[in-house]
């Protein structure tokens, strides 16, 4: 069984998630290239920013 | 240039669905079709792959509609066309959710079937030629 870190999953999540709005929200490779990685930025930008932000709350 | 032999190959004849059809059956399906090679490899990959970690985490695969929740759980999964009939014949995913893991699973899951049906439409508009 896989078990992993919350970090891994985020990352993982993004990454497939990412692949797929590239490819399929975009035209042109480069396109398709340059929205894959602004939405993997994104997802994993957002998961960092909300922890501490509920890290934050919670003290 | 490139872009009207694009759109010729997509207005290609037969059946305008099966690149969706296939694309939802068969995660890249509808991209092979349409030889689009490198697209359909990474599509494919990316759903089976999101999956199949899903599985290995013990995600749950919806099976009863008790809720709305379940019932919107279970049309996540069923975007996973045979991935998700073959894992409910085999037996696959656990049944109640013990580990936080198997949450994340059971996401995974899900997710990966609402990016196929996605995965699907776009095979579908290349074959209409909305997309090139």
């Amino acid at each position: 069984m896989f078990h992993p870190s919350h970090f891994a999953a985020v990352v993982l999540f993004a990454l497939f998630a990412s692949i797929v709005f590239g490819i399929t929200q975009r035209e042109t490779t480069r396109r398709m290239i340059h929205y894959g990685i602004y939405c993997f930025v994104l997802f994993v930008g957002s998961a960092i920013v909300l922890s501490w932000l509920m890290f934050l709350i919670a003290r | 240039m490139a872009t009207e032999q694009n759109k010729n190959v997509a207005a290609g004849s037969g059946f305008v669905y099966l690149p969706l059809i296939a694309g939802w059956l068969v995660p890249g399906a509808g991209h092979f079709l349409l030889r689009k090679w490198t697209r359909g490899a990474l599509l494919s990959a990316s759903i089976l792959g999101m999956f199949i970690l899903g599985i290995a985490m013990q995600g749950n695969l919806y099976s009863g509609a008790s809720d709305i929740l379940h019932i919107l759980g279970l049309v996540g999964d069923l975007g996973n066309g045979l991935l998700f009939v073959f894992s409910k014949l085999l037996g696959l995913g656990a049944d109640p959710v013990q580990v936080t893991t198997a949450d994340w699973g059971t996401r995974f899951i899900v997710v990966a079937g609402l990016l196929n049906v996605i995965a699907a439409v776009d095979a579908h508009n290349l074959r209409t030629g909305r997309k090139s």
